[in-house]
């Protein structure tokens, strides 16, 4: 079913990870990210991949909800990975044909591989444990300061929480049709290209009439609720940085000079 | 003979997800042809996924499904067929409307099975007739219909494609009251003329009553009783253990008679219930 999609979805819980600050979070995502691509030789990979797992373990969150998320980028992961495996210079070690893998070869593969994962995982990580709202919540303050050059941060934030809103919504939405058309007959899963995006049509027109539908009833109960944008709006829960998060804080700065002294002092594999 | 039979019948949402949550625990249900069944059920007991399960929509997490004898995922592929003999319409299927007219949208079951244009048309008239829809309204687009007309086009789009088991979601969710009255009324009628297995899952005790035969009552994701209409509204408080009730009748006559009336048990409609009632005042003067 769709709703089997992981990536991007909240998994409520009371791990140490969860109660952080979603402003604290996004950074610590923000700040993993630059450390992974930073790193240069194994040992300051493994050091950030080691952080990040014993993250993952933090959030007592079943690994298998972080493979699933990963299964569906493995793809990309592999073809970028083999991709680089042939691409590196120097002497090569095997050749097959007109392809050669060499030692900068295998390096730049398990690389980018990792990296890539890396990022998933990471990310994963944060839309596991942090609901949507708390999200755009924390975004929107995170780009407060470009109100200065008159963007709109608060309402691209509310736009944003309300898409995200209603992504789970939209989506058992087109189970629904879909399980309506196929009870009809509707073969949505045999024929030719041409032949299943027609399939398609008994399923998008109720979908977009209905999301319409939707829009259109949501701007109503907004305009009841005499919502007039953000300015001079104040907050039911407001989020504020604790003790959890200067931890987090004092662990990524750990983090962060332990991948400067190893790519300081050891050799870099990749340049 | 047993049209459908179902053996620790199980499906389980979100498996090996920290949202896992039975939805029906291991039913054994036998449907005899051409009855008609009541499903009833508290909010969430399971109605709608035991449907989805028969006619081959979700696939069960364990024990199988049997249609006239045999397995309906003996070959996934064939999947098809099994829902052209079992129909089910949907609870609130006014949204599956799609098409430029009400005519092409009821067609579009029947045009699915390969059918040639006549007997399509043929079934489309058939069909907006069985369940009560103006002719005018079939060159309309399905979207200018009122909620009520719309419901009608919806079952009327399952009901053409003419299968043997008809089953239906709280077709009669959101309708006036005249509306409920004269849609059961057309199913039963259905039922009558066709011959055909119905299945109809309500939250209206009054309407399972007038319409069904037997009562598979669901309970948190069991079948606690599958018996016929008397016998399952003759067990008022076990019902109601189970959040669900006896037709307000049912309660007003067994009421009296536990006062010493002298009228017999297991009323189930209100016509019913009257010519007792004379007769009674007859036996009295
Ligand atoms: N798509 C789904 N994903 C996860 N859980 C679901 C899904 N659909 C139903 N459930 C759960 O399965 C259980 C049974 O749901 P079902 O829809 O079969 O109930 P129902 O008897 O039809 O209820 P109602 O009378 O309200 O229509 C409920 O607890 C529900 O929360
Ligand atoms: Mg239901």
């Amino acid at each position: 079913m769709l709703k089997d999609v992981t990536l991007g979805q909240f998994l409520p819980g009371v791990s140490p990870i969860h109660r952080l600050d979603p402003r604290a979070k996004i950074l610590f995502l923000i700040a993993l990210i630059v450390f992974i691509f930073i790193t240069s030789n194994y040992i300051s990979l493994a050091l950030v991949a080691a952080f990040i797992v014993a993250l993952v373990f933090m959030t007592r969150i079943p690994v298998k909800m972080y493979l699933k998320s990963m299964k569906m980028i493995l793809f990309i992961v592999l073809f970028t990975g083999i991709i680089n495996l042939f691409y590196g210079r120097g002497e090569p070690l095997v050749k097959i044909g007109f392809l050669q893998i060499t030692e900068a070869g295998i390096n730049n593969a398990v690389f980018v591989s990792v990296r890539i994962a890396v990022l998933i995982l990471a990310s994963s990580m944060l839309t596991f444990t942090t609901s949507p709202t708390d999200l755009t919540d924390a975004l929107e303050r995170l780009l407060k300061p470009l109100t200065v050059f008159h963007i709109k941060v608060h309402e691209i934030a509310m736009m944003m929480t309300i898409a995200l809103r209603f992504v789970p919504t939209l989506l058992e939405e087109t189970d629904k049709i879909m399980s309506a058309q196929k009870a009809r007959g509707a073969d949505m899963e045999s024929g030719n290209l041409i032949k299943r995006i027609k399939a398609l049509i008994p399923v998008l027109i109720p979908l977009f009439v209905s999301a319409f539908r939707r829009a259109e009833e949501l701007a109503t109960a907004m305009e009841c609720r005499c919502y007039q944008g953000g300015s001079g709006r104040t907050r039911m829960k407001r989020l504020h940085f604790g003790k959890a998060d200067l931890y987090g804080l004092a662990a990524c700065l750990l983090v962060l000079c332990g991948v400067i002294i190893c790519n300081i002092f050891l050799p870099a594999t990749v340049r | 003979m047993n049209i459908i039979e179902t053996e620790n019948l199980s499906f389980v949402y979100g498996q090996g997800t920290p949202f896992e949550k039975t939805a029906n625990d291991r039913l054994n249900i036998q449907i005899k042809e051409g009855e008609f069944v009541g499903i009833i059920g508290h909010t969430g007991s399971g109605k709608s996924t035991l449907v989805q399960m028969l006619n081959g929509l979700i696939r069960p997490t364990s024990g199988t499904i049997r249609l006239e004898g045999t397995d309906i995922w003996q070959s996934p592929k064939e999947i098809r067929k099994i829902r052209f003999k079992v129909g089910l319409v949907f609870q609130y299927p006014e949204y599956q409307l799609f098409e430029e007219t009400v005519e092409k949208d009821i067609a579009y079951g029947p045009r699915n099975m390969g059918l040639s244009e006549g007997d399509i048309r043929e079934r489309v008239i058939s069909a907006a007739r069985f369940s009560g829809l103006r002719s005018e309204l079939l060159s309309k687009s399905p979207f200018d219909l009122s909620g009520g007309e719309k419901r009608r086009a919806a079952i009327a789009g399952v009901i053409a494609m003419d299968p043997d088991v008809l089953i239906l979601d709280e077709p009669t969710a959101g309708l006036d009251p005249a509306g409920r009255d004269v849609l059961l009324a057309q199913i039963s009628q259905y039922h009558k003329e066709r011959k055909n297995t119905v299945l109809l899952v309500s939250h209206s005790m009054e309407d399972i009553a007038k319409t069904a035969d037997r009562i598979l009552v669901m309970n948190k994701g069991r079948a606690e009783m599958l018996e016929d209409t008397r016998t399952v509204f003759s067990r008022g408080e076990e019902l109601e253990r189970m959040g669900l009730r006896v037709p307000q009748i049912t309660k007003i006559m067994s009421g009296l008679q536990k006062r010493g009336f002298d009228i017999p048990s297991g009323i189930l409609t209100v016509e019913q219930a009257a010519s007792v009632l004379a007769a009674y005042r007859g036996r009295s003067l």
